[in-house]
């Protein structure tokens, strides 16, 4: 695209580059703070990694579990949101317009209600509700409306429809062109909602607060606990550990995103 | 060069009785029409967009119910209740809807994994069909590098590699430049010839119709006006529509005098009306049925225009009593607007335009 | 001649089939449950739907909230714009990663970004420390509606900025190459080009950033502000006072007023496409 000359405005630099002070700065002070001996005292007290050792040895096992959810979460979506998507597209019934519109809910509406809701209903019951799957419940009902519009939108193009009914007239059964035509050809889009739904239930907070009981904490819940109970040194050095789990998975799921438009085209 | 058919396909005639299909909300896509098809035979379906022609196709793919009271045979089997998938059909798409992460040969061989071929009976069969097609060198590609011709004839060896009964095709030449139509006309209708199985072909365009197939089934509004060669067709129209859609024709309109005294008022002349047009107040005549010649005291015309087409020159005439005429044929380069020239017509050629309430 | 068994029928019981499993989810784990909480705030009386707008304090709840989401709101949409449209006009060796940075924070949870603030604005923070150095004490902003303030717009500005840089990479060159041609001054290309295009990408990601900033919990969480907003009233009257009937009044309120904005600015832009 070519630049105008129009667009060589000092504010708009100046206003950039302020935001990227203001968004990157916080992170490289926290990172900082988890690996000194002293906050307080800043760089000139030294490198530490005791700070991060102590994240690991009282709240290692959120890690773990954080990951175990989203992937869990990850593949609840997809055996779920995917075949949904197609009977989504394909219909054109008002049933289906409207539950289009239910399935958006979750998201319009915060998930704290989302939330209080599920406690209200199987909070009794004790099992379920002190179970990682009741946490793994309420974070497939935030994300599949992503998994399904994302995947939706795939399957709507007109072109589908074409190598849906050429693979028929070859005589596949809908197992087989499911499978073997359609999902290929989507994708893309598939990847990017597996992405989505994966960042989302790694970092989701609200729901999974007021779901969890001690035993089954994530790791968005264990930070909140540091912040309030451990000193700021151990809080920095456990978002630390965050970032390290989250950054990377991010940027190799958009290269993964990246790849597979330009072997299959959008 | 091969004989026989070097996909030797089972090829079936096609029957079709009192098919129509409306749709969910109240559109009649097609009225009820019968046509028969026979073994081996390419029948065109051609026609103005709308005129139910990829409606009937979809109806023989089964991509589409026929309503009731609708029957389909293949030879001697009822089809009309069987899906799509269960006709043994192949059909080629008009956006050729190539499955778009598979390689050419993937794609071509696809039916034959269905239905459980062996990797070497596949291998074989590609082998063969990208000879045919001509597509060598090819066979590790993926669609989106193919050139359209090229994804055509990928389309087409896929649909035939099931060895179908029938073939059905939809518009295969749409998305393609007019140069490269041509070209392809002829090697489609050569390869049709070759494989020696019963085709549909629906096309909207005349040229390509009266190159490929055998018969032309010529619809309108969702009915089918007149099936016959194109030659028939041409010469002998059954309707108005189907002079007016194959090539080109002028009318002539007559007046209730006219009617009276029998004749067709040409200008400052007349002629006398055929016994069978006798009551017909418009006829129709091609733009090479009338001839020019030296004022001779017959009909007269002023010459208002003249283009230059490549292989033909069109002129267009004006006269009293009539709408411009236009003229149409090889040579003609001595006439110039503003000449007048003698009209000759031989009313054998005359068609009649509109129906009578009588008449079919 | 019997009548042929419809295809399209078999074809819709496949639909039915794939959509099914979905629906029992979703009706099991959300349908119910939110029918429950609607219900429930009728067990102490009609009136309690109407607590949020009568009792004094969770009114004020509400206004802190509404205010709050709105100032969010309108300098995250400006700030936004000005670095999606830099960002999208401009190409250089890093654009992509500086991108990806930028719209990262999407991912994190609103309790990252309230440590943040304290880590900052806090007692033990940069900046306390600073003010101390000038003679000044130490100074906070982490705990007032300033330090909420600003973690609302740390969360707020990666969506703004994702949005408004495809929107600007999608604009039409040729509508302000035609302005310019035609003598337009920066400020009526500004207003004329850019901003009409624009719109709906605005309304849209508005709405988004008004019923997150309405919504999020972790942040005001962790800064324990005094300035309270309602989804820490909720949170308070569920776990400490087991007033569920309010806690599900007040849900309900919030509920409603983020879905109103959301279809709201769906209808305000799909009206706009099709006026298009």
């Amino acid at each position: 695209m070519r630049t105008s000359s129009t667009s060589r405005s000092p504010l708009l630099f100046l206003t950039t580059v302020a935001i990227c002070i203001f968004m990157v700065a916080p992170v490289l002070v926290s990172v900082m703070a988890g690996l000194v001996n002293s906050y307080n005292r800043g760089i000139s007290s030294g490198l530490t990694l005791r700070w991060v050792e102590q994240v690991w040895e009282v709240y290692g096992s959120t890690v773990g579990a954080s990951i175990g959810l989203a992937l869990a979460c990850v593949i609840c979506t997809l055996l779920l949101g995917v075949p949904c998507a197609y009977a989504l597209a394909r219909s054109r019934s008002r049933l289906a317009r409207a539950f289009e519109e239910l399935l958006l809910l979750p998201v319009a509406i915060p998930s704290l209600a989302t939330a209080l809701a599920l406690i209200l209903v199987y909070g009794n019951m004790t099992s379920l509700r002190q179970s990682f799957v009741f946490i793994l419940i309420g974070h497939v009902v935030f994300t599949l409306p992503f998994m399904v519009r994302t995947v939706s939108a795939a399957f709507q193009r007109p072109d589908l429809l074409a190598m849906e009914e050429a693979a028929r007239t070859l005589g596949a059964g809908f197992v087989q062109r499911f499978l073997g035509v359609l999902v290929p050809a989507v994708l893309p889009a598939i990847v990017a909602g597996m992405l989505m739904v994966f960042t989302l239930s790694i970092g989701e907070f609200n729901l999974t607060w007021m779901l969890h009981i001690p035993l089954t904490r994530t790791l968005p819940v264990g930070l909140a606990d540091s912040y309030a109970s451990m000193r700021i040194e151990v809080g920095s050095a456990y978002t630390l550990v965050f970032l390290l789990v989250i950054l990377p998975v991010l940027w190799i799921l958009q290269a993964l995103t990246t790849l597979i438009q330009k072997r299959y085209g959008t | 060069m091969e004989l026989e058919s070097p996909v030797s396909t089972q090829s079936t005639r096609i029957e079709i009785t009192q098919c129509a299909k409306t749709y969910p909300d109240g559109t009649r896509g097609l009225l009820p029409v019968d046509l028969n098809i026979e073994a081996g035979e390419v029948v065109a379906l051609l026609g103005p967009s709308g005129c139910g022609k990829t409606t009937l196709l979809r109806l023989l793919a089964g991509l589409e119910t026929a309503d009731p009271g609708s029957r389909i045979l293949f030879g001697d089997q009822d089809v009309t209740a069987l899906p799509a998938e269960k006709r043994g059909i192949g059909m080629v798409f008009q956006s050729y809807a190539l499955f778009p992460q598979m390689t050419v040969e993937a794609n071509i061989v696809y039916g034959l994994k269905i239905r459980g071929a062996s990797a070497d009976e596949c291998r074989r069969t590609a082998g063969t069909l990208i000879d045919l097609v001509r597509l060598n060198g090819l066979e590790k590609k993926r669609p989106t590098e193919l050139s359209g011709g090229q994804r055509q004839r990928v389309a087409l060896a896929r649909a035939v590699a099931v060895k179908p009964r029938v073939l059905l095709l939809d518009e295969p030449m749409a998305a393609l430049d007019a140069k490269l139509k041509e070209s392809l006309r002829e090697e489609l209708a050569e390869l049709l010839r070759r494989l020696g199985i019963t085709a549909v072909h629906v096309t909207h365009d005349q040229q390509e119709a009266m190159a490929i197939a055998d018969r032309l089934a010529l619809m309108e509004a969702g009915q089918i006006m007149q099936v016959g060669t194109a030659e028939s067709l041409y010469r002998n129209p059954a309707h108005p529509f189907v002079a007016r859609f194959l090539g080109r024709v002028n009318t002539l309109a007559r007046s209730s005098e006219d009617m009276a005294a029998g004749v067709i008022r040409l200008g400052n002349g007349a002629l006398a009306c055929p016994g069978h047009l006798r009551d017909r107040n418009e006829v129709m005549l091609r733009p090479e049925d009338i001839h020019l010649v030296a004022p001779n005291g017959g009909a007269t015309a002023r010459i208002a225009r003249r283009t230059f087409l490549g292989d033909r020159v069109q002129l267009q005439l004006e006269l009293e009593g009539q709408p411009p005429l236009m003229v149409e044929a090889h040579g003609l380069l001595a006439y110039a607007p503003g000449d007048i020239v003698g009209l000759e017509i031989d009313t054998e050629r005359l068609l009649p335009a509109r129906n009578d309430a009588t008449a079919a | 001649m019997t009548a042929p068994p419809n295809p399209t029928s078999r074809a819709s019981q496949i639909r039915m089939l794939c959509v099914l499993p979905a629906v029992i989810f979703f009706t099991a784990f959300w349908l119910l449950p939110a029918a429950t909480l609607i219900a429930l705030p009728a067990n102490n009386g009609w009136d309690t739907y109407l607590l949020v707008l009568t009792n004094a304090r969770y009114l004020q709840s509400l206004l802190n909230t509404l205010w709050l989401s709105l100032a969010t709101t309108l300098v995250t949409l400006i700030l936004g714009a000005a670095v999606g449209i830099y960002l999208a006009r401009r190409r250089f060796r890093g654009r992509q990663a500086l991108i990806s940075l930028l719209t990262a924070p999407l991912a994190f949870p609103g309790v990252i970004v309230g440590f943040f603030v304290i880590l900052i604005g806090g007692r033990q923070g940069s900046f306390a420390s600073l003010t101390s150095s000038l003679g000044m004490g130490r100074m906070t902003f982490a705990y007032g509606v300033i330090g909420l303030f600003l973690a609302y717009l740390y969360f707020s500005l990666p969506r703004a900025i994702a949005s408004y840089t495809a929107a600007a990479e999608a604009m039409d060159p040729q509508l302000e190459e035609a302005a310019r041609v035609l003598g337009a001054s920066r400020w009526q290309i500004t207003r004329d080009a850019w901003w009409p295009q624009l719109l709906p990408t605005t309304v849209a990601c508005g709405a988004i950033v008004f019923a997150t900033a309405m919504g999020a919990f972790g942040t005001a969480f962790t800064l324990s502000s005094q300035f309270e907003v309602v989804p820490i009233t909720i949170y308070n009257e569920f776990t400490n006072y087991a007033n569920f009937a309010v806690a599900a009044s007040l849900s309900i309120a919030l509920g409603l007023v983020t879905w109103g904005v959301l279809y709201l600015s769906r209808v305000l832009t799909n009206d706009a496409k099709a006026a298009q």
